[in-house]
């Protein structure tokens, strides 16, 4: 399992990188970077899951 | 304009009113346990007798807010529902906050690298000197000192000024004309003037820094987006007005009524006193529990489905913010405030598009306010009874207008 982003529905409100530092930044155009996108165990998948859920624009998601 | 559901039964009902009057200042108004009682989506009445669809449920709230092209924030439509009737005067202000996707996204964009995290973070040291100058004049002053000219004011003003080009020694001007726009119980005609004086200021500011060009995220504006034709003059006026008010009353709010609420729940102070970590998770409860956007308007632009209901195009929706913090469901014992809790899942900031794009700026800002304060002021308490401070009025920014403190 990876992150996946879409920096076209980025809209920069950071409740990535506030959630997940470890996995996300912004770039110098203010949207999503992924830092590291491989997600090992379920442990990693939850957490991100919350992270997820948290983006408002939808533009991170978890795909096998 | 369609202004009932179909919702048969429902027309024959009184129907509760949104918005309502907070007893507390830091607790949504108990009126609102009507709402919650018939669901997660209620029918309830505005002031004009227009009836619209109040969202309590957390989840149902997502859906609302996720979902744009379903629910729009079109201000200048018919069918937006004005909460108050200052909102009528609002919705001849055009920035992106009153604008769907795509319109809203192209204005949104030429903000988004103002407001990262890492630009916040490097804020900081301005704002720690700031909080800290200010903490030095209310010692120098002695007590009793009122918090929110003194130091919930300032803090989140200076801050917006600098970081946008705005002089500062205009701020007893923009600050009571922003009062008169989000105080909930502003005429028409009053909250129009405020609009029209904020707005007649902000040109002549544009105009003056077009001669004159600064450094401020206003500068950038007129060099990037004003001269390219990317944006005309009145939307930029527009813009800078959206992001002056925001910009400082809210976290003005957030900052005097995160003082009392933690002041008001002296084991929960007592616990991040001991333990700074719990600094950025006491924030985001703060946020969650004061809820000081109570709530925020979309209409439906087609028919559909919301919490078993059938919503039509046309039909008001308001997300009731200050419920949906609440929700049980979403987080467990919804009505503790509890600075341990660790949930960041609160819609405050709202969720989706439009989600606040200052919002790592707010939580800075009233990380830096209310640490230093307490730590610097270790006796700090009410000078007058809680009771006793006034309340803002429904339908606008909720706060309080005063907070008297000792030490």
């Amino acid at each position: 399992m990876h992150i996946k982003a879409d920096t076209q529905r980025c809209l920069g409100a950071g409740q990535c990188v506030l959630s997940a530092p470890d996995r996300f930044d912004q770039s110098d155009e203010g949207t999503v970077l992924v830092l590291e996108d491989r997600v090992d165990g379920p442990a990693e998948e939850a957490r991100l899951r919350d992270t997820v859920a948290l983006c408002p624009s939808q533009a991170i998601a978890l795909e096998a | 304009m369609t202004e009932t559901s179909t919702a048969a039964p429902a027309d024959a009902r009184e129907l509760p009113a949104y918005p309502q009057a907070r007893g507390c200042p830091y607790q949504p108004p108990a009126g609102y346990d009507a709402y919650r009682d018939q669901g997660p989506v209620s029918l309830v009445e505005l002031y004009n007798g227009r009836r619209v669809w109040a969202v309590s449920g957390h989840a149902e709230a997502r859906q609302v807010l996720l979902d744009a092209a379903t629910y729009s924030s079109d201000r200048v439509h018919p069918h937006y529902p004005a909460t108050a009737p200052r909102f009528e005067s609002a919705r001849k202000v055009r920035n992106f906050i009153g604008m769907d996707p795509p319109e809203h996204t192209v204005q949104r964009r030429m903000l988004l690298t103002n407001f990262t995290v890492r630009k916040v973070q490097a804020l900081r040291p301005g704002i720690q000197r700031l909080v800290d100058e200010l903490i030095d004049a209310i010692e120098a002053k002695g007590p009793v000192a009122d918090l929110v000219p003194d130091f919930a004011l300032p803090v989140p003003s200076v801050v917006i000024c600098e970081l946008l080009g705005v002089p500062y020694t205009d701020h007893a001007f923009f600050e009571q004309q922003s009062r008169r726009v989000v105080t909930g119980t502003t005429s028409l005609e009053d909250s129009a003037d405020a609009f029209a004086q904020l707005a007649s200021y902000l040109d002549g500011l544009i105009r003056r820094k077009e001669q004159e060009p600064g450094d401020g995220l206003l500068d950038t504006l007129i060099a990037e987006q004003l001269s390219t034709g990317a944006l005309n003059r009145r939307d930029l006026v527009d813009i800078a007005l959206l992001l002056l008010v925001a910009g400082h009353e809210t976290t003005a709010s957030a900052i005097a009524l995160g003082v009392l609420t933690l002041l008001e729940n002296p084991e929960q102070l007592a616990a991040l006193r001991a333990d700074e970590t719990l600094l950025p998770g006491a924030v985001e409860e703060l946020l969650r529990y004061m809820a000081i956007a109570d709530g925020v308007a979309r209409f439906a632009t087609v028919d559909t489905e919301l919490g078993g209901h059938q919503v039509k195009a046309g039909d008001g929706v308001i997300v009731v913010i200050s419920s949906a913090n609440r929700d049980d469901e979403a987080f467990p014992a919804a009505d503790a405030f509890d600075v341990g809790r660790g949930a960041r899942h609160h819609i405050s900031f709202g969720h989706g598009v439009h989600q606040c794009i200052g919002q790592n700026l707010a939580r800075a800002e009233m990380e830096i306010a209310l640490s230093t304060l307490f730590r610097r002021l270790p006796g700090l308490r009410l000078a007058e009874p809680s009771g006793q401070l006034p309340v803002k009025e429904p339908g606008g920014v909720q706060g309080i207008w005063r907070l008297p403190v000792t030490w």
